[in-house]
């Protein structure tokens, strides 16, 4: 069964990504390990871990594309499920401080020592250990979902209102971990780690491992989503997108596939969020800010939602062009980001990866046509309103 | 260092030697005696200090009062040669000296020759019963209704005297009041008898308010066990009628913030609701109508200062102006592609509220500007124990306005009706000559100078700043989502709604736990009604 499923998910685009990308998580890291500094195929740590970065962004654009462009359920609250993947992996790395710490706590982390903590609350218990914290990663953005999408999608809420509402649900938690009182570090976040799994978290070995850990996660993130994709369960899935009622009128149960959907989505994402925080250092609120999320939807939309590897492109363009914008003009970052926006929207809506394969499906058409028979061809099916 | 030596002997001595003459004759003072005692609180310890700044408030002068304001400010300075005081004002890098009681100039010396003379909290409270004791009789009615209620704010038994003379001096009936409450409160503090005090305790809790609490609850600490029963039954009473004042403060809050949020959130209903646009450049339509009421109040600034008062009624207009050709051109240029594809919309729009945040970061710098209140504005009145400000008076009057003026343009008049039809059926409203795209545009315009004359009024109560509409779409999407979509009275229902009860919450939970339970309402209040309060029905609602 597991090897049908491969071999379903496996089309060629999709084997040429994942060669790619297993390709990366072997070559970056052995070419910034191993290559004298002076070497010009020499990759700089900075720039592995500049790139591990763009990887789970790319995770995350992953995970929206699956609910968006699979599913039609455009989430405006996906950066709070990568958020809080990211406090998982974050709260592990805390407590693995231990008393290294400022205040030299072994159990209490810097910041409750500070606001005269007494005790570890009880949800911090269990991230002492690696393989609670790699579980929370999934369960605690996969729980919220659930819950959420639960309600959601039973009583219909779609299109645009559930967008308002996703994004009121990361911006409701925005607020909540601001709060000194939540026991999240508060505006400052968690930050401060000093090792993973015993490794020292700076050193480059660890940043090596961790970009190819981040590689070989979306690898496999994008084998998950294009065996779901292009199973039969797929298919009712852009029937949903496209024509929800009628899809419920087959007699299928619309909200259990949205909520299966939207579930994975969230636990990719958190996955996501749990590899950018080792590597960045850092997580804090800010990280649920309504924006952050918005821009994960540009990403999708610039690669092309609906083709899976689109977002990964485009993630990881937008993102690098973001680097290279704001060290060269700050201040015209954000003027190109918003025109970035306009543009894609009006002359770009399939997306980068979607206008080439259309144009190639098109050249392809056209060449049949050309060696074949002409043939009248219908016009297009009009939708009914 | 013999002669200062002497010299501050010398002073000690006169220290003494004027409260000693304070007792004996408490009312005439000569200018020479208030010069010297002046003097004198410049080598003084506090304590003597505050014996001197009491005696100087017995004297009755007002023309000390100057130079116990600048010892509070720390702005009275000691020459250091012969040990003078005097009042200081800034004159390049030396200081001019002015005459503390007769306000003549004399002379600059530099910083160096001078020495501050060193002022506590407990030295400013003593000055400020002074002052207020000596303003109390004072011809000008509101110096001497100021100095009451500094009284009342600063209670101590050595101002009892001055207060009981004021009082038996007074005809205005709103000083009187306070005169008294000042009265009650200091006796508490003071040596006078049991009963005395009870009567004094009745006067508070018929005065009533928060601060009297707190009054109580100082004067329980200092008093005798006898006075404890009725300085509680006072605190539980007075406690009980907060309740209600309370729940009133807090919907008149609710109602303001309401107002807010409607005015935020109208705009939106139009563009969302009517249009089926999802805006997020919305907030910073409203931005741009706040930033033009800064540019009007500083031409007006420069060029014509006597008409600030009209300032806000010269930046509606211009606010309209901008902000609806701004939305016209985002309609033209970028929405009219997008038509039938809302969730595309929001992507658009967000693109153009980042370019909009951008460039007038670019132009205005990314700091806070100032915009004035016209006097109109500022200030406040009581009615009925509530501290009411104009600006949200206005703010309220102001949103309920526009909003009916809203509403008699889209029922009344003939770009109404076209509006409507084009929303309930977009063809054939076309095939009755209705020109659609023009309708949409303005529309649009409409939506966008809406958000403008909410800038308008918004500047006058917030930051006027690049993220200023930043901080409104949220709660905007809240509204129009929770008062239901295409109908203006869900809005209005759905703002006030918001307000007063994100109002209620604040007390209980805290400003930011009750934003986050308001919503967590709102989320779960979709869905029980995924179509808002005020539900369209029919074909409308799955197009």
């Amino acid at each position: 069964m597991i090897t049908a499923f491969l071999l379903r998910s496996l089309d060629r685009k999709i084997i040429v990504a994942i060669a790619v990308l297993l390709a990366l998580a072997v070559f970056v890291p052995a070419s910034n390990l191993l290559l004298p500094e002076d070497s010009p195929l020499h990759v700089p740590t900075y720039l592995v871990a500049l790139f591990g970065k763009y990887l789970t962004y790319a995770l995350l654009a992953l995970a929206l594309d699956l609910v968006w462009g699979y599913c039609g359920i455009l989430s405006l609250g996906h950066g709070a499920f990568f958020a809080l993947g990211g406090y998982a992996m974050g709260m592990y790395l805390m407590r693995q401080i231990g008393p290294r710490g400022v205040y030299g706590d072994a159990i209490l982390p810097d910041f409750m020592v500070f606001l005269n903590w007494k005790e570890l609350p009880w949800f911090w218990y269990g991230f002492d250990q690696f393989w609670f914290a790699a579980l929370m990663v999934v369960v605690v953005p996969g729980l919220l979902a659930f819950v959420f999408g639960w309600f959601a999608f039973r009583s219909r809420v779609n299109g645009v209102y559930l967008s308002i509402i996703t994004q009121a649900m990361t911006y409701a938690l925005l607020l909540a971990f601001f709060r000194n009182d939540m026991g999240f570090g508060g505006n400052n976040g968690l930050t401060d780690f000093k090792d993973i799994l015993g490794f020292n978290i700076q050193a480059g070995g660890t940043r090596a491992a961790l970009f190819a850990a981040s590689a070989i996660m979306l690898a496999l993130s994008l084998l998950v989503a294009s065996g779901i994709v292009r199973s039969k369960f797929g298919k009712v899935l852009v029937g949903i997108r496209d024509a929800e009622s009628r899809v419920r009128f087959l007699g299928f149960r619309v909200e259990h596939m949205k909520l299966f959907t939207f579930v994975v989505s969230a636990m990719m994402a958190g996955i996501a969020g749990a590899l950018y925080v080792p590597q960045v250092g850092i997580i804090n609120p800010g990280e649920f800010a309504p924006a952050n999320s918005i821009e994960v939807v540009i990403w999708t939309a610039v690669g092309g939602r609906a083709t899976l590897i689109g977002p990964i492109i485009g993630a990881v363009l937008v993102n690098g062009g973001k680097t290279i914008f704001t060290g060269l003009f700050p201040e015209f970052w954000l003027f190109a980001l918003g025109a970035l926006f306009v543009a894609v929207t009006l002359f770009l809506p399939k997306g980068i990866v979607g206008t080439i394969s259309g144009y190639i499906a098109s050249r392809r058409e056209y060449r049949k046509a050309a060696s074949a028979k002409p043939v009248p061809i219908d016009a297009e099916p009009q939708a009914a309103e | 260092m013999f002669y200062r030596l002497i010299f501050a002997a010398f002073r000690i001595f006169f220290v003494c030697l004027s409260l000693a003459l304070s007792l004996l004759a408490t009312k005439a003072f000569a200018a020479d005696d208030l010069k010297a005692m002046v003097n004198a609180l410049g080598t003084a310890s506090f304590a003597q200090a505050e014996e001197l700044v009491n005696n100087l408030g017995k004297s009755g002068d007002p023309n000390v009062v100057p130079a116990l304001e600048a010892l509070s400010e720390g702005d009275l300075f000691v020459r250091k040669s012969d040990g003078q005081v005097f009042l200081t004002k800034r004159a390049g890098s030396k200081l001019e000296l002015i005459d503390p009681l007769t306000g003549a100039s004399a002379g600059e010396e530099a910083k160096s020759a001078l020495s501050k003379v060193k002022v506590n909290n407990s030295l400013r409270r003593a000055i400020r019963a002074a002052i207020g004791g000596l303003t109390l009789m004072s011809p000008d009615r509101t110096v001497r209704l100021q100095a009451a209620q500094s009284i009342l704010k600063a209670p101590s038994a050595d101002s009892l005297e001055a207060v009981e003379t004021a009082l038996a001096a007074e005809q205005d009936a709103e000083i009187k009041g306070v005169l008294e409450s000042a009265r009650a409160v200091a006796l508490l503090s003071s040596d006078r008898s049991l009963d005395d005090k009870k009567a004094a305790i009745e006067v508070i809790k018929e005065r009533g308010g928060r601060d009297s609490i707190s009054i109580l609850m100082t004067a329980a600490n200092s008093a005798d066990e006898a006075l404890r029963p009725d300085i509680d039954a006072a605190i539980t009473s007075i406690e009980n009628s907060l309740v209600f004042a309370d729940a009133a403060q807090n919907v008149w809050y609710g109602l303001s913030l309401g107002s807010v949020l409607l005015l935020a959130a109208i705009g939106l209903a139009i563009t969302f609701g009517v249009m089926g646009i999802i805006n997020m450049a919305h907030g910073e339509m409203v931005m741009l109508g706040a930033y033009s009421t800064f540019v009007v109040q500083n031409i007006i600034r420069t060029s014509y200062p006597e008409l600030f008062d009209w300032s806000l009624a010269i930046a509606l207009p211009v606010a309209i102006l901008v902000t609806g050709a701004v939305g016209l051109v985002i309609e033209r240029g970028v929405i009219r592609f997008l038509y039938g594809r809302p969730l595309e919309t929001l992507l658009a729009t967000w693109g153009i509220s980042l370019i909009l945040q951008q460039a007038v970061r670019t132009i205005f710098g990314p700091t806070n500007q100032e915009v004035g209140n016209p006097s109109w504005m500022s200030g406040a009145f009581e009615l009925g124990g509530l501290t009411i400000t104009w600006n949200r008076m206005w703010i309220i009057v102001f949103s309920l306005s526009v909003f009916f003026a809203l509403l008699f343009l889209l029922k009344r008049s003939a770009f109404g009706l076209q509006m409507r039809a084009v929303t309930q059926n977009r063809r054939m409203a076309s095939s009755m000559g209705i020109r659609t795209p023009w309708v949409d545009a303005f529309t649009f315009a409409l939506g966008s100078s809406i958000a403008g004359m909410a800038g308008v009024a918004l500047s006058q109560i917030d930051n006027v700043s690049p993220n200023l509409g930043q901080s409104y779409i949220i709660d905007s999407f809240m509204v129009v989502v929770f008062g239901g979509v295409g109908n203006l009275w869900g809005t209005l229902v759905g703002a006030f709604t918001l307000g007063i009860v994100n109002k209620f919450l604040e007390p209980y939970a805290g400003a930011v736990l009750g934003k986050i339970l308001v919503l967590v309402l709102i989320i779960l209040f979709i869905q029980k009604r995924p179509r808002g309060l005020f539900a369209l029905k029919g074909r409308a609602v799955e197009a």
